[in-house]
This record gives C-alpha cells, sequence and structure tokens, in this order.
C-alpha cells in the first residue's frame, strides 16, 4: 500500500511526458489523416495508391517495428547521420513522435476517408448547385461533415494513442510506463505499480472519452 | 472435492503440463549480453568469463549445472520466482540488491569508466585517475565536482537497472540527462551513433567494444569504484528461509562461498580473468 | 541477402521459426480471449447488476490499460500469482510458467476484453424475433442458444474478429520481454549479432505484412462461407 503512495509522485512526473507525447503525435496526425484521406477519395490513381499503402503498411505492422526502424535502424545508417535528417533523427523524443505520427496518421486516414465517403451525396449537389466552388465545398461543408462523423472511431483513435504512447519506454524515453517498469522491477511489486500507473492511464481515458462524448454533442444538429 | 474446485484444478493441471518442477540441479542465470563477462559467440553458444568460471565452480560443488539465459531487467525477478538459481551476470553486491537477495564473496571485480567518442570535447578532463566513492575524501570531492561542471546538462548513456545507473542518478554528479537502454550493446550503438554525449559502464565493456567494432572509443575521467558500485561481483542467491527450498539456498550459499575460496587459493580465478580481461580482475 | 540464408550461415530458419512461433502465440492468445470473452460477454448481458459491473471493469481495464503494462504485470508477476493459487489447493512446489504461456495469457487478457465487446454487440444485434421465436416454440435457453443464437452471432461477429486477430497479432511483438522467441525478439537478436537493425526491423515489417495478408484472405474465406444464404 504505501509503495503505491510512495511511487505516484514519480509516476506523475512521468505522466507529463505521456499527456505531451499523446498531443503532440495526435496533433500532427491529423494532419497527415486529412492529407492522406484526401488522396484516398480524390481522382488520381497515382496518389490514391500511395496513400493506400502507406495506410497498409503503418495499419499492418506492429507499432513497436515502425519505432524500432525509425529509432535503431536508421539511427545506425551513416549517411542519415550526416544529413538534416538527423535534427529529427538524433533524439528519441522527435523520432517517437515521428513514429507516432505517422502510425496515428494511417488510421486517422481509414476513419476520415470514410467520414468523407458517406457523406450524404445529396448535400454535395446542393452545395454544387449553390455554386459553392471546390476548396469552398470542401471547407464549409465536408469537412464539419466529416469531423461530426468522425468523432466516436476518432475518439477510440486517440485511446489507441494514449496507450501507444507506452512504447516510447522501448527507446529510453521515461514516460509513465517506462517509471512503471523501473519501480517494477527495483521493488518487485508489479501488481502494486499496476494498480496506480493503470489507474492513472484510466483517468486520462476517461477523460478523453467525456471529451468526445461532449463534442459530439457539440457537433450534433437537429436532424 | 467440490465440482468447482475440481474444475479449477484441471486447468491447473493442463498448464503444468507444460511446466518443470525443479529437481536437484542448479540453474544459473546469465545475461549472454555483457562481454567479457558473459556473452554469446556467433552460434549462439554462451561464452565468456562467467560461464567458465561457473563450470569449474560446479565441477568442484558437485553439483549438475545448467546454464540458462536472461534479460538484464528481469534478472532479480527472474531468481525469486525461481527460474534458476543464482545470477551469474556481473551482478555488483550493492546494498540496494542485498535488500532483495543475497550474495556470495566477490569473485571479481570492474571499475567503472565514463567512454566517448573520440574527439569529444569530454576528452582530457582533469581528474585523479582512479576515485573510490566508498573512502570518501577530498580528491573524491573534486572530482565529483570537476564532473559535475563537466557534464552538466549533457546526455550519458546507461544500461537499465545497473550500478552505473545507479549511481548517475544519486546526484553525485548533479543534473544530467540518463538514457536508460535495455541491453550494454544499445548504450554502445547509440555512443557511436553519436546520440549520446557519454556512456558509463564497466571499462572493460567499453574496451571489447572497442576493439571487436573498430570504433574509436575512448575512455575518459577517472575509474569509479565504492559507494553506489558497489564491492565486487558476486554469486546472487535467494535469501535463506525456512521451508525447503529456503534451507537449499542457504546451503547453495554456502557452496559458492567454498567453491569461490577453494578457486582464488590455487589461481583458477586470475587464471580466467587474464584470459578473458587481459589482466587480473580477481578478487 | 545472404543474411536470410536458411541454415548455419543466415538467419533465415530462425526468422521462419520465429514466424511460426507468433502465429502459434497469437492463436493462443485469440483462443484464450475467446474463452475469457464468454464469459464476461455473458456477465455484460446479464441481468445481475454486479455481473455488468464485473464485466465492465474487464473490458475497460484491460482495453485501456497500456499492453506493456499488462504484459509487465504478468511476466513480473505471474509465476507467483500462479503459485499463489496452487497454494491453496495444497501444491508446495515450484511451477515453472514458461515465457510461451506468460505471453499468450497477457495478450489472450487484452484480446479476451475486445472479443467481450465484439460477442456481446453481436448478440445484442441479433433480431429479438429470433430469441422469443425459439422461446415460443419451445428449446430450452441452453440449447437454442447453441444451436440458432451463436451461429448467427458468428456470422455476425466474424468482421469484427477480423480485427479483434489484426490487433492480437501486433500485440505479440510486445512479449519479446518475456524472452519468447517470436519475430520481434528474433529480429532484435539478429540486429544486435549482426548490427544491421535497419535490414531485420524492416524484414520483421514485411513478415507481419505477409501475415496480415495472409490473415485477411483466410477471414474473406470465412466470410463468405458463414454468409451463405444470406
Amino acid at each position: 500500500m504505501d509503495l503505491m503512495i510512495e511511487s505516484l509522485p514519480r509516476l506523475l512526473n512521468a505522466t507529463k511526458l505521456t499527456i505531451e507525447l499523446t498531443l503532440l503525435s495526435l496533433f500532427f496526425g491529423i494532419f497527415v489523416g486529412v492529407f492522406f484521406a484526401i488522396l484516398r477519395t480524390g481522382k488520381n490513381k497515382f496518389f490514391y495508391y500511395i496513400a493506400y499503402y502507406y495506410s497498409y503498411i503503418f495499419r499492418g505492422t506492429p507499432l513497436l517495428v515502425q519505432i524500432f526502424i525509425i529509432y535503431f535502424g536508421l539511427g545506425q545508417v551513416e549517411w542519415i547521420r550526416e544529413s538534416f535528417l538527423w535534427i529529427v533523427l538524433k533524439e528519441p523524443y522527435s523520432c517517437a513522435i515521428l513514429a507516432f505520427t505517422l502510425n496515428t496518421g494511417a488510421y486517422s486516414s481509414e476513419i476520415f476517408r470514410s467520414a468523407f465517403e458517406t457523406i450524404n451525396k445529396g448535400v454535395l449537389e446542393a452545395a454544387k448547385g449553390l455554386g459553392l466552388n471546390k476548396v469552398h465545398t470542401f471547407f464549409k461543408i465536408k469537412l464539419p461533415i466529416a469531423i461530426r462523423q468522425s468523432l466516436p472511431a476518432y475518439g477510440n483513435e486517440m485511446i489507441l494513442m494514449l496507450k501507444g504512447t507506452s512504447l516510447a519506454s522501448t527507446v529510453t524515453l521515461l514516460d509513465l510506463t517506462g517509471v512503471a517498469k523501473y519501480i517494477i522491477s527495483t521493488t518487485f511489486r508489479p501488481v502494486e505499480v499496476f494498480i496506480v500507473a493503470g489507474g492513472i492511464y484510466l483517468i486520462m481515458t476517461f477523460i478523453i472519452h467525456n471529451f468526445i462524448k461532449y463534442l459530439e454533442k457539440r457537433f450534433s444538429y437537429p436532424q | 472435492m467440490s465440482m468447482f474446485k475440481k474444475t479449477i484444478l484441471i486447468i491447473f493441471a493442463s498448464l503444468l503440463l507444460t511446466a518443470n518442477v525443479l529437481a536437484e540441479k542448479v540453474k544459473i542465470g546469465t545475461e549472454g549480453a555483457y562481454p567479457p563477462w558473459n556473452a554469446k559467440d556467433e552460434s549462439g553458444k554462451l561464452i565468456g568469463f562467467e560461464i567458465e568460471l561457473a563450470n569449474w565452480l560446479c565441477i568442484y560443488m558437485e553439483h549438475d549445472c545448467t546454464i540458462v539465459e536472461q534479460d538484464w531487467d528481469g534478472m532479480i525477478p527472474a531468481l525469486l520466482m525461481r527460474k534458476f538459481d543464482a545470477i551469474m551476470a556481473g551482478m555488483s553486491i550493492t546494498a540496494e540488491r542485498q535488500k532483495t537477495i543475497t550474495f556470495s564473496q566477490g569473485y571479481a571485480d570492474e571499475v567503472a569508466q565514463l567512454a566517448v567518442m573520440k574527439g569529444s570535447d569530454l576528452e582530457g578532463m582533469d581528474t585523479p585517475s582512479g576515485i573510490n566513492l566508498s573512502l570518501g575524501g577530498s580528491d573524491v570531492k573534486s572530482a565529483l565536482e570537476t564532473l559535475t561542471g563537466v557534464l552538466a546538462g549533457k546526455s550519458v548513456c546507461v544500461q537499465t537497472a545497473t550500478i552505473h545507473q545507479n549511481f548517475l542518478d544519486s546526484g553525485d554528479v548533479g543534473k544530467i540527462n540518463v538514457r536508460t537502454y535495455k541491453t550494454q550493446d544499445e548504450v554502445n550503438l547509440d555512443l557511436a551513433a553519436g546520440r549520446c554525449d557519454a556512456a558509463l559502464a564497466a571499462a572493460v565493456s567499453f574496451t571489447d567494444y572497442a576493439e571487436k567494432s573498430g570504433k574509436p572509443v575512448v575512455l575518459v575521467g577517472p575509474t569509479f569504484s565504492g559507494g553506489a558500485f558497489g564491492s565486487g561481483v558476486g554469486v546472487g542467491i535467494r535469501q535463506a528461509g525456512d521451508d525447503a527450498i529456503g534451507q537449499r539456498d542457504a546451503q547453495l550459499l554456502k557452496d559458492f562461498n567454498k567453491a569461490i575460496d577453494t578457486a582464488r587459493a590455487n589461481g583458477k580465478i586470475s587464471e580466467l580473468a587474464i584470459k578473458w580481461f587481459g589482466f587480473d580482475a580477481s578478487m | 541477402m545472404g543474411l536470410l540464408a536458411y541454415g548455419d550461415t543466415g538467419w533465415g530458419d530462425e526468422l521462419f521459426y520465429a514466424t511460426l512461433m507468433t502465429i502459434a502465440v497469437a492463436a493462443a492468445a485469440l483462443f484464450i480471449g475467446f474463452f475469457l470473452a464468454a464469459i464476461f460477454a455473458s456477465f455484460k448481458l446479464s441481468k445481475i447488476k454486479v455481473l455488468n459491473l464485473i464485466g465492465s471493469f474487464y473490458t475497460t481495464v484491460f482495453r485501456g490499460v497500456p499492453e506493456l503494462l499488462v504484459i509487465y504485470l504478468f511476466f513480473f508477476g505471474g509465476s507467483g500469482a500462479v503459485m499463489y493459487v496452487a497454494k491453496i489447493f495444497g501444491y508446495d512446489g515450484y511451477i515453472e510458467i514458461n515465457a510461451f504461456i506468460t505471453g499468450a495469457v497477457s495478450i489472450g487478457v487484452i484480446s479476451g476484453a475486445y472479443s467481450t465487446e465484439v460477442f456481446r454487440g453481436a448478440i445484442q444485434s441479433i433480431d429479438k424475433g429470433q430469441f422469443e421465436a425459439s422461446e415460443v416454440l419451445g428449446f430450452k435457453k441452453k440449447i437454442y442458444y447453441y444451436k440458432i443464437i451463436i451461429p448467427q452471432m458468428l456470422r455476425l461477429a466474424l468482421p469484427n474478429i477480423n480485427n479483434v486477430w489484426q490487433i492480437t497479432l501486433k500485440d505479440t511483438s510486445l512479449i519479446s520481454v518475456t524472452g519468447l522467441v517470436e519475430i520481434m525478439r528474433m529480429s532484435y537478436i539478429a540486429a544486435g549479432s549482426t548490427r544491421d537493425p535497419l535490414f531485420f526491423y524492416s524484414f520483421a515489417a514485411v513478415l507481419y505484412l505477409f501475415l496480415t495478408f495472409l490473415s485477411m484472405q483466410l477471414f474473406n474465406k470465412l466470410e463468405k462461407h458463414y454468409s451463405k444464404g444470406y
């Protein structure tokens, strides 16, 4: 019991890193996701396939493999170490965010793609009829509807990303899971640490869940 | 027995089908990733100073030993869970570890040192060639001050759950960006890749890496011993207990101590140390 | 490419066996998950509030906590937990729980949390009419569940079970920490030994993609089979 209280401050301190990693990755991931979703729903075959394979690869391989390739794999390549890419790839922090962003970008692109595709054709025809050009249609009509459609699935993705950040601990970053593991391996009391660290994750999950519910209410329009 | 208990028992019986019940043999756990103490050759066979020493000690003790591989960060839990009965993995005897397990007398020692890549601005540090943290004194203090100044804000890479990590975390050298890795190999790789300003580990493991990889790794600063660095490397054994296994562990501890005494007296440890370390690291 | 040679010179054979191990532990985890899901889905569908809570607790915890943390729980605590329970039954010796069981159980518990939701959702979406008709026709609950409801549930659940399988398969990469030699761990060993992490981790990615691809084919076939008559 006292281990749980004792370890709490250290775990809470590490939670800051977890939150940072999650928010930054989700933020960048949205842009990546929207970008590839547009490519997927566009008419250009070449871009369609680029988006298709990007999504296939990043959803079909474990996040652990992705982060290892970026951090350990690319880190051993001579010419990368001498190029400007090294600015990002040198630090585990940016490597982790890169890996997480690419990963969530792939899942997000699927969510947004399906949201774009299921927009009622009637709405789009109405927009055309009203003389709105492509850009206008996209930002004023498609995007808001797509956002509303995606909320439940995207909420799920946010929780998956939160869990995904735990893999940062495999590349030297001391996030909540990393510190939890350290405490477990020095005190040999896995259950107590699991309860506290797991509890913190569950609280964050709960917050995300309720945030999405709130957004769903706010963005809903009378049917 | 109630129906419920029967069902549970059947489930456990099936789990047991894939389990081994410990017999009279002695299993020794090692990492296999910490040359020259313990490592693996190309074919995956365990080799190293401790492998040979373990085999010799076992023959002397007349025990049937098997050497088992275990990841470093799960080493003590695995011992406690009785995956094996003794640890010989370059594990230093420290007060912290002695809270959970017990150690035989030390059989060999190593000093720790910082390593950098050639050309680093950390080369040419003005410190004594070696400091012993247990002895304390003014030159230890001034050496630590020099180090604190030189390492401030730098990133130093270590293997996780080691005495080296404990030292860096202790605050003796101020606030450093400590990076922890699962294996010493990963530390070496990131040091060579330029991701760490410096790394801290046993001096011999850096010289071994420099030799095998050809990378320009240079040892800098003083050699460390004592204090957080513990008092030599010994055999880790579970603490004695009242039950059957606890008594067995107590006996195993006595056996190992006797065997180490003999190995030291007849020069076996020195011989193996010179073979694997290049110098007499025995204690 | 010589690195992948089969036999002594290359890592090809080790990686092949590692791939088989990945499939084996993922399959074991999936079925452990199904076993748990059957129990907890029925809890969640039950009229007893306490059982609902227990079911929700299970799915919330094991879908909300990172997989690594669950794996550490079982890896550092597993043997102890099993031995503790065995002591209750009078068995005082040592039980070694090997890496395969630890891995399969930890991923299985997580997989089960997802499967619970899939089963629950599938049963709830079966037309109520089926239940009513079965009652009216005089079938006992146990019988009509087995012969009428469950086959339909399987059909509805299949696409989602495919998702659970994909998740389970990828989660197996995390149990390399227990020492089990599956794809990720083998790649780690090979990368360390040859100092070529880029090659081996990239190849691991290829292996996982291959498994993903095979799984898609398999599930498509299964879906076709179970959709006969619809």
